[in-house]
């Protein structure tokens, strides 16, 4: 069997990914136009500056949408069925997809408030979303 | 008007389980039948525009399609916009054959995705479509993707359940009239409400197939058209709207940028949805083509769904959409799925759709959507 896919850093990325593994989680202040940015990249996506500041992000959030999966993409993911995908507006006002786990998917709902918590996958710290 | 571009030969292959096809047999098969549905012979093409395949691993498709076939043409290109890149394929080519620089120019997609590939590895090909990093680790599919635009969707509009499965029994209705479509048996509201979920609230019958098949055709200059056998049928206009890849990153869940595509080509062709004689939009899902419905103009917000419940998607309706039976049950191969609902508007607007035909078919806007309602493409097409 396949394992869960573990995401691969790259130039633009590596800090991001780093800070998870210490359960921080970090995002983009463009120091130009103030927009706070995820995901990581080299420029501003509404500005075009490239002046951006990794910051401490708030780790919480409110569910904007989600959905039940019960079709896993793959052999890895069949053994979570049923399993919550969503994405959360962050309290610094960026979006992320992550899953809502240690909790009943039934009682997921749009606005539910949440907060981060981090799951070792293989030895790389990924961002997942829990009732807050 | 006179100046506009051309479709002048259009073909499907069968579509469905196509024993013995490959994605280059079906390119081939394809393109041939656009090419003699036009009149024209294979060295009258300068040009030729190809998409993508998922089954092979061919880098420049485009070449290595030019290659099987055994033809030299002037102008050579690969698109990829992903189930835009149908009505993409057209606009480029009115691009080509408007500025002189192409006389015919073939376009043509053709994937095998049931006989080159299992259920299991179209399913995981296609969610690596989810951004590698920030999206495909959280175990995204296209249609969790999707099912994430109807939540939010339903929770800002008031569609319902039953509005999702009007459109899917319509679809189903619809290809019951298309002997090329790979599902023909009827479907009943309560099928749908049966079917077993895929990604809440998206079930089984809310998602389009996986077919074998290929599309494709030929884009001809106006002066080069008097050439062929058909009925001209002339793009009058095209637009494209582009908002995002990644689902994560869509600036909204509601208000995506068909509603740029369509503005711009209605602009272009001088017209507005209420002059559309029949649509067909690009339905991966049955929330997309709900949205889009919506967001185009031609139903208000929360007005689409209501509006396939009674009957005005269909023949004698108000809007009768995707009359070949769209991506939800005429078939889906890829690139090429986006393609049949521009040869069904070609057919349409020439009254060739036989039993399908809406009577004195004069306009017709063709749609197609690529990504997560990322990449969107709008032709308005005219009986010329």
């Amino acid at each position: 069997m396949t394992a869960k896919p573990v995401p691969r850093p790259n130039a633009d990325t590596a800090p991001y990914w780093e800070a998870c593994n210490e359960e921080r989680l970090l995002y983009q202040k463009c120091g130009a136009c103030g927009h706070n940015q995820f995901y990581p990249r080299s420029i501003c996506a509404k500005c075009g500056g490239g002046e951006l500041a990794w910051t401490e992000a708030a780790p919480t959030g409110a569910v904007h949408s989600f959905t039940v999966v019960e079709r896993a993409p793959s052999e890895a993911f069949k053994p979570d069925i049923p399993y919550v995908l969503a994405l959360v507006d962050m309290a610094d006002g960026y979006r992320m997809m992550m899953n809502v786990v240690d909790c009943d998917p039934a009682a997921v709902e749009i606005g539910m408030a949440v907060r981060i918590v981090f799951e070792n996958r293989h030895g790389q710290k990924l961002p997942q979303a829990t009732p807050a | 008007m006179a100046d506009n571009a051309i479709i002048t030969g259009v073909h499907n292959t069968k579509v469905g389980k196509v024993p013995g096809s490959s994605a280059m047999s079906l390119h081939a098969e394809a393109a041939l039948g656009a090419i003699a549905d036009a009149g024209l012979a294979l060295g009258d093409i300068d040009g030729v525009i190809c998409a993508y395949i998922l089954t092979e691993n061919y880098p420049m498709l485009s070449s290595a399609f030019c290659e099987y076939l055994g033809i030299e043409p002037n102008f050579n290109a690969g698109l990829n916009g992903g189930g835009a890149t149908g009505a993409m394929m057209v606009m480029q080519a009115a691009s080509l054959v408007e500025t002189g620089q192409c006389r015919h120019v073939l376009c043509v997609a053709g994937d095998s995705r049931v006989s080159g590939m299992t259920r299991d590895q179209a399913v995981a090909v296609l969610a690596d479509f989810g951004h590698p990093q920030f999206e495909v680790p959280y175990g995204i599919s296209i249609p969790a993707a999707y099912a994430l635009v109807a939540r939010r969707y339903m929770h800002e509009t008031g569609a319902t359940l039953e509005h999702l499965a009007a459109l899917a029994v319509t679809h189903r209705a619809h290809a019951a009239m298309h002997p090329d479509a790979h599902m023909q048996d009827p479907i009943t509201m309560d099928d749908v409400a049966a079917a077993r979920t895929i990604a809440s609230p998206l079930r089984l019958l809310d998602c389009c197939l996986i077919s074998d098949g290929g599309a494709a055709y030929v884009v001809s200059a106006p002066d080069a058209a008097r050439d062929t056998a058909r009925h001209p049928v002339r793009v009058l206009g095209a637009g494209q709207g582009h908002t995002h890849e990644h689902i994560s990153q869509a600036p909204s869940l509601t208000d995506f940028g068909c509603k740029n595509a369509a503005a711009r080509a209605f602009a272009k062709a001088g017209v507005t949805p209420s002059d559309i004689d029949v649509a067909e939009i690009y339905d991966s899902f049955t929330i997309t083509l709900l949205v889009e419905l919506e967001s185009i103009g031609f139903f208000a917000t929360g007005e689409a769904g209501p509006a396939a419940l009674a009957g005005e998607l269909t023949h004698g309706g108000r809007l009768p959409c995707n009359t070949h039976g769209g991506l939800l049950s005429f078939g889906h191969s890829g690139a090429a799925g986006g393609m049949f609902h521009i040869v069904e508007a070609v057919r349409q607007l020439r009254h060739e759709a036989a039993d399908r035909q809406v009577p004195d078919a004069e306009l017709c806007f063709a749609h197609g959507d690529g990504g997560i309602l990322s990449a969107h493409c709008s032709l308005v097409l005219g009986r010329g």
